[in-house]
């Protein structure tokens, strides 16, 4: 659906994104993670026509974006970060200026306009000034202009941003139930956003793709040794960590914040099978008493940490 | 196609907001009254005062209209969307630029009363009124688009501002200041005023050369203005 080959851009002479190849499928909702300035907005309005490339390819379906810009940007509907739109407009005269621009003849305007509204809930403020909604109302009216074509590719940069709880949770609902049909590419820079909507995950990093995979599979592979959380009373800190040093598949223990009688201590473990049990019979030949254990998967938090660390 | 489109919201967003009445307010009472206040003691039925001042006025007022164009959707960015809709940059500018002239037309609309009111009073020669008028045209529209292209230079709409006027109005006076130039370039410096070429349309006769200036003009403010956004891609 989307064919992006050895794309780079830069800005006199600073690099924002360096070679980078990425192939998106039909129906894939993919997330573009990356620190801020890691170039994921330059890739993004690349895709999307408003940058021309330095140097690389992209095509939209069949469309190539040098040649054929026109044809492209019809498949696309797009959401810039913050939604900047004309803050002078009422909602209804800016979504039919769009509906005009999109192509749609004007009495197909009215009741597209009437969809829009129930899909993005827009119905209490079509005759509003876009200048005085509250930034989630905005992000809506931007998601509707970025749905006006009914487009088989939406491409959103940064959705989330700046809304409130409730409104992160609604935006969610509406990108996953688009999803299902469409091809969305988003960007984010809060992973639990990326876990919780996208089927694969690109990691970006200086311009560069340092990871890219689907989103269980990434935090499996990168996720690597497991991590295992132990307390213990009667127990002598010293001894605890010859006894768990010498199972088998213990790759490190480290002391936590021990208080009290109470010994805090985190395994690793050396590949991704589970050291559990093999603990908890080590534990059972002593007589200390074994208060918690809990695993701890490596979350994509630590993952992002790894990748994108800066050298 | 999408030209028009454009034209026609941004025409409508000119009388959307306060900015268009205050500055034909301003256009006409600075015209009414440097027409009308030497109007009676001359005791001439022309149009000729009207027609004189309207390069310098036009180098305040129709910056302030252009202003607006495109560096407004810079700093807001609206102008990504716009463009990451199936339109070019080409139909932006084109659009944008119809619409400023429809606006420096409308605001010239209402001086039509003018030439009636001497026609009224006194025998007028209609032949310069029409030149003046075609050449205000003619005149709105170059620094339209030296406006424009100020426009896209800048987020900021004061410095679009100034830089449009301090390039419009070198325009209206440059062959006033002849006497500064060597008289060798005399002639090239004296073909560059607009004003120059404006009076010689104002005076009722059509040549090529002015026509042509003009046009020139306009083409280079609008190659510009798309040379400048390009390069910001």
């Amino acid at each position: 659906m989307i064919r992006i080959e050895n794309l780079s851009k830069h800005f006199g002479e600073v690099c924002a994104v360096n070679n980078i190849s990425l192939d998106i499928a039909r129906g894939e909702i993919v997330g573009l993670l990356g620190p801020n300035g890691a170039g994921k907005t330059t890739t993004l309005r690349m895709m999307t026509g408003y940058l021309l490339p330095t140097s690389g390819t992209i095509r939209i379906k069949e469309y190539s974006m040098d040649t054929e810009t026109c044809a492209g940007k019809n498949v696309i509907g797009y959401l810039p970060e913050a939604a900047p739109l004309y803050h002078n407009m009422l909602v209804y005269d800016y979504l039919d200026y769009v509906a005009s621009l999109r192509g749609k003849r004007k009495e197909e305007r009215m009741p597209r306009l009437r969809e829009l509204a129930d899909l993005c809930g827009l119905h209490g403020i079509m005759h509003k000034t876009i200048g005085e909604l509250s930034r989630g109302l905005k992000q809506r009216v931007g998601l509707a202009h970025a749905m006006m074509s009914n487009p088989e590719i939406l491409v959103l940069d940064e959705p989330t941003a700046g809304l409130d709880p409730n409104q992160i949770v609604e935006i969610r609902e509406i990108i996953r139930r688009i999803g299902r049909e469409k091809t969305v590419v988003l960007s984010t820079h809060i992973l639990s956003e990326a876990e919780a909507t996208c089927d694969r995950i690109v990691i970006i990093h200086r311009g560069s793709i340092v990871a890219d995979d689907r989103t269980e599979t990434l935090k499996k592979s990168l996720g690597g040794g497991q991590r295992v959380s132990l307390a213990l009373r009667n127990a002598c800190a010293r001894e605890v960590i010859e006894l768990l040093q010498s199972l088998e598949g213990v790759h490190q223990v480290d002391e936590g914040d021990s208080g009290d009688d109470l010994l805090v201590f985190t395994v690793s473990a050396r590949s991704s099978d589970d050291i559990r049990e093999r603990i908890y019979r080590g534990i059972r030949t002593t007589d200390w008493v074994l208060v918690e254990m809990h695993q701890e998967s490596k979350p994509l938090e630590s993952i992002f940490r790894e990748l994108t660390r800066e050298a | 196609m999408q030209a028009i489109r454009i034209f026609k919201k941004e025409f409508r967003d000119y009388f959307v907001s306060p900015i268009a009445y205050i500055v034909i307010s301003l256009f006409l009472l600075v015209m009414g009254w440097f027409f009308f206040a030497p109007f009676f003691l001359y005791g001439q039925a022309t149009l000729r005062s009207f027609f004189s001042l309207l390069p310098i006025v036009f180098s305040f007022i129709v910056p302030a209209v252009t202003m607006r164009l495109f560096s407004e959707e810079l700093s807001v960015g609206s102008y990504e969307i716009l463009l990451t809709m199936p339109v070019s940059s080409r139909d932006v500018i084109l659009g944008k630029f119809l619409a400023a002239c429809a606006f420096v037309s409308a605001m010239l609309i209402p001086t039509l009363a003018y030439p009636a009111t001497v026609a009224l009073i006194g025998d007028l020669d209609w032949g310069p009124v029409i030149g003046g008028y075609g050449g205000a045209l003619l005149l709105g529209g170059a620094y339209a688009a030296i406006g424009m292209c100020a426009s896209s230079l800048t987020r900021n709409q004061i410095i679009a501002f100034i830089v449009a006027t301090v390039i419009c109005f070198t325009l209206a006076l440059i062959d006033k200041l002849l006497f500064f130039f060597p008289p060798a370039i005399l002639g090239v410096i004296e073909y560059l005023g607009a004003d120059y070429h404006f009076q010689n349309v104002a005076r009722g006769i059509i040549d090529s050369r002015d026509i042509i200036y003009f046009a020139g003009v306009i083409f280079i403010g609008l190659a510009g203005t798309d040379m400048i956004l390009e390069e910001k891609r």
